[in-house]
């Protein structure tokens, strides 16, 4: 499924698993995963909740410590694999090979400790500096992450920094021991628009500066748009559609990719403009739906995509892989679509902009 | 903005709900005061969705907060439909409160966890009445069911068992269930994911036609608010800065604070041309010695002396569009004009 690992390629990732044992059964929250990354290249992986993105960038970097995780399949790093190494043999690794940058700034730090030596700790284990040498580095480390007054920053306690500050200093802390993949785990999501946008700009310029591979893992296809070289859109632990970023936007295959785009609303757009929602929510990953996981909210699927799950399937441009019976595009989904409209199914009737207020309300009380 | 004026108010009596001269401001201790909103003033006529945004802290929650008295503000008037609420005692204000209701952002945590979701969505009419418990249960069905929540599974369900999309959806039928005639939306979508977020907006713009609702929406998302809002006020640090019917305000802002704001919004189109570089942390100062002047001056690009020194006041740009600004993007079609407070006055200024 994946093309044949170059030189270049830094990150192999074939058929990985992870399943987490619940009273309830297996949640497969990663279910056959195969992507490849090459040095210098930034992939993004999007989905909404649920859909396995964090624990697919927490089970390549070995982060799932908990006894209920079951990893199956394989994960190249430079050849070599790294499933089945155990904490201890991974801790080599954190931090000089990979990295990751987590959501939250506010609790990704100890509150407790100063900005500095938590910045500086593992640069001391790693390379064996002395506490000057240590914070000479650190503080050149907060310069280029643009805080102002490096030095005087770096004895601050975290609280005394505000969030979009707290999430620099993680990225700095990130990129202490040089690492070769850095894992950005919604670095965005808890901060302000303007504080996101000067976060992203700062992960780009020091991914390009230092020639690392990125997997920039969130929610909003707005900022892997333009950010990017290649997407790979999960659905229910699976990737459902891959591609170059440019492709996926001009050529999306996926209905979920589709609905995914829809219901962002758009400052482009008048003032009232209906969404299209997706409805239904994500499916319970103890028992999935037979069949397209996807189905039971995809405006397009017909019987056949409940009983069959679609594999990936390569499209006409290079590296763009999707995942689905009735693409979006196709003669059949068209087929489809009038199909589901006719019979009234919830999903078509949405993504037609044909639903209307709850239809079963009365009014008596609006005046 | 950074400024104050009411230039952009319409004459007393269209609105249902006009807010003049809002100041909220906490003591910190050692004669400190945060000054968390500073004089700002806007009205909303009724079936309107007025959209606030800016940054965390610029005061969009205090200000929603402070609109039904929760604290009471400093200084400055809010009138709901006539009734001037700063006057009001607190038996007044608790039963004024039954016809203001609030959504806020996180719906698991506004739900108690401890009660079966037929009674959160109750409670207000324990209160208020129907004492009746069949009269309560056929209105509290009919809420839920409005909000597209089956009523009779849910009846003795808690709220861990819903997702958050549900979990925000009771919370309107909640917020519905007394039938208020304006609705404080604070953040109500910003936990969800962009489909449950699509969901949730859509039928807040149903439940709005259906029951001639009228809505503050607060967010940090200028995409969502333009979505949803007939008119945008964009706050910093306590002041408005910008003040306009929503297609006009993302078409054309005048506000430097507000062109930034659509600068950094992120779009899903890989092929615009983004803006890279490389900036140090723009920091907000700090509300409790916001800067002299135009408060977003510090950050401004366009600032210079008169910015330090003169506030500036709402103008007008068209009759649908005021700025706080001494430098704005577009062209101010007047000076500085104080609006009186009575009708007569303004002629068809405004509408």
């Amino acid at each position: 499924m994946t093309a044949a690992p170059t030189d270049h390629t830094a990150l192999v990732v074939e058929d990985l698993r992870t399943h987490f044992t619940v009273p309830a059964g297996a949640v497969k929250a990663v279910d056959g995963v195969s992507i490849a990354l090459d040095r210098g290249k930034t992939l993004g992986v999007v989905g909404e909740s649920g859909s396995g993105k964090t624990v697919l960038a927490r089970t390549i970097m070995g982060l799932n410590v908990a006894g209920n995780a079951m990893t199956t399949g394989s994960v190249k790093y430079e050849g070599k694999e790294l499933v089945g190494r155990s904490p201890k043999e991974m801790k080599a690794l954190w931090g000089t090979e990979m990295a990751m940058v987590f959501q939250d700034p506010m609790t990704s730090l100890n509150p407790v400790v100063k900005v500095g030596r938590q910045l500086t700790e593992h640069v001391r284990t790693h390379l064996g500096v002395s506490k000057a040498e240590a914070r000479s580095i650190g503080t050149d480390l907060l310069r280029s992450v643009k805080i102002p007054e490096a030095s005087e920053r770096f004895d601050v306690y975290p609280h005394e920094m505000s969030g979009g500050m707290r999430q620099r200093v993680c990225i700095a802390m990130a990129l202490a021991c040089s690492p070769e993949v850095l894992f950005a785990d919604e670095p965005t999501t808890a901060l302000d628009v303007t504080v996101q946008h000067q976060i992203l700009n700062l992960l780009a310029a020091q991914q390009r500066d230092r020639n690392m591979a990125m997997i920039l893992v969130t929610h909003d296809l707005g900022v892997v748009a333009g950010r990017t070289d290649e997407i790979a859109v999960m659905y229910a632990g699976k990737v459902v559609e891959k591609a170059p970023t440019a492709t996926l936007f001009s050529e999306m295959r996926h209905p979920y990719t589709e609905a995914l785009l829809n219901s962002i609303p758009q400052t482009t757009k008048p003032k009232h403009t209906r969404l299209a929602a997706i409805t239904g929510r994500p499916p319970d990953l103890i028992n999935p739906p037979a069949g397209c996981s996807f189905a039971p909210r995809c405006p397009y699927a017909r019987a056949r995509c409940h009983d069959e799950e679609p594999v990936l399937q390569i499209a006409g441009t290079s590296g763009h892989q999707f995942a689905c019976h009735t693409p979006v595009g196709s003669p059949a989904a068209t087929e489809a679509f009038e199909a589901n409209l006719a019979e009234g199914l919830p999903a078509a009737l949405v993504a037609a902009g044909q639903d209307s207020a709850p239809a079963n309300q009365q009014t008596d009380w609006a005046d | 903005m950074a400024g104050s004026g009411t230039a952009h108010l319409r004459p007393t009596g269209e609105a249902l709900l006009r807010v003049e001269d809002l100041t909220v401001e906490f003591p910190v201790g050692r004669n400190r005061v945060v000054h968390a909103v500073s004089g700002i003033s806007f009205d909303i006529a009724k079936g309107e969705t007025l959209g606030l945004v800016g940054e965390s802290g610029c005061g969009k929650s205090t200000t929603g907060r402070a609109l039904i008295q929760l604290p009471r503000p400093t200084r400055g008037q809010v009138t709901l439909g006539g009734e001037d609420l700063s006057g009001l005692d607190e038996e007044s204000m608790r039963r004024l409160r039954t016809q203001v209701q609030m959504i806020f952002q996180d719906p698991i945590s506004s739900l108690n966890p401890r009660r079966a979701v037929g009674e959160v969505v109750a409670e207000p009419l324990h209160v208020w009445g129907p004492a009746d418990k069949e009269a309560q249960w056929e209105r509290v069905s009919k809420m839920l069911d409005a909000v597209g929540i089956d009523p009779d599974t849910a009846r003795y369900k808690y709220p861990h068992e819903f997702s958050g999309g549900q979990c925000q959806r009771i919370s309107i039928a909640r917020a519905l269930v007394l039938e208020p005639d304006l609705i404080i939306c604070d953040e109500p979508v910003s936990a969800l994911d962009v489909s449950v977020q699509a969901q949730i907006l859509n039928l807040l713009e149903d439940l709005k036609a259906e029951y001639g609702l009228t809505l503050v929406f607060i967010a940090h998302d200028l995409a969502v608010v333009k979505n949803i809002s007939d008119r945008v006020a964009v706050m910093y640090l306590g002041k408005m800065c910008e003040y306009a019917e929503s297609d006009e305000l993302y078409a054309s802002p005048a506000h430097p604070y507000t062109q930034l704001l659509l600068e950094s919004l992120p779009v899903p189109d890989p092929g615009i041309d983004l803006q890279t570089d490389v900036t140090d942390d723009g920091e907000l100062p700090s509300p409790i010695s916001p800067p002299s002047g135009c408060r977003f001056r510090t950050r401004c690009e366009r600032a210079d002396a008169l910015c330090a020194e003169v506030e500036p006041t709402m103008r007008r740009v068209s009759d649908d569009h005021f700025v706080a600004c001494h430098h704005p993007l577009v062209d101010v079609h007047e000076s500085s004009v104080h609006i009186p407070a009575t009708s007569e006055a303004l002629g068809g200024e405004s509408t």
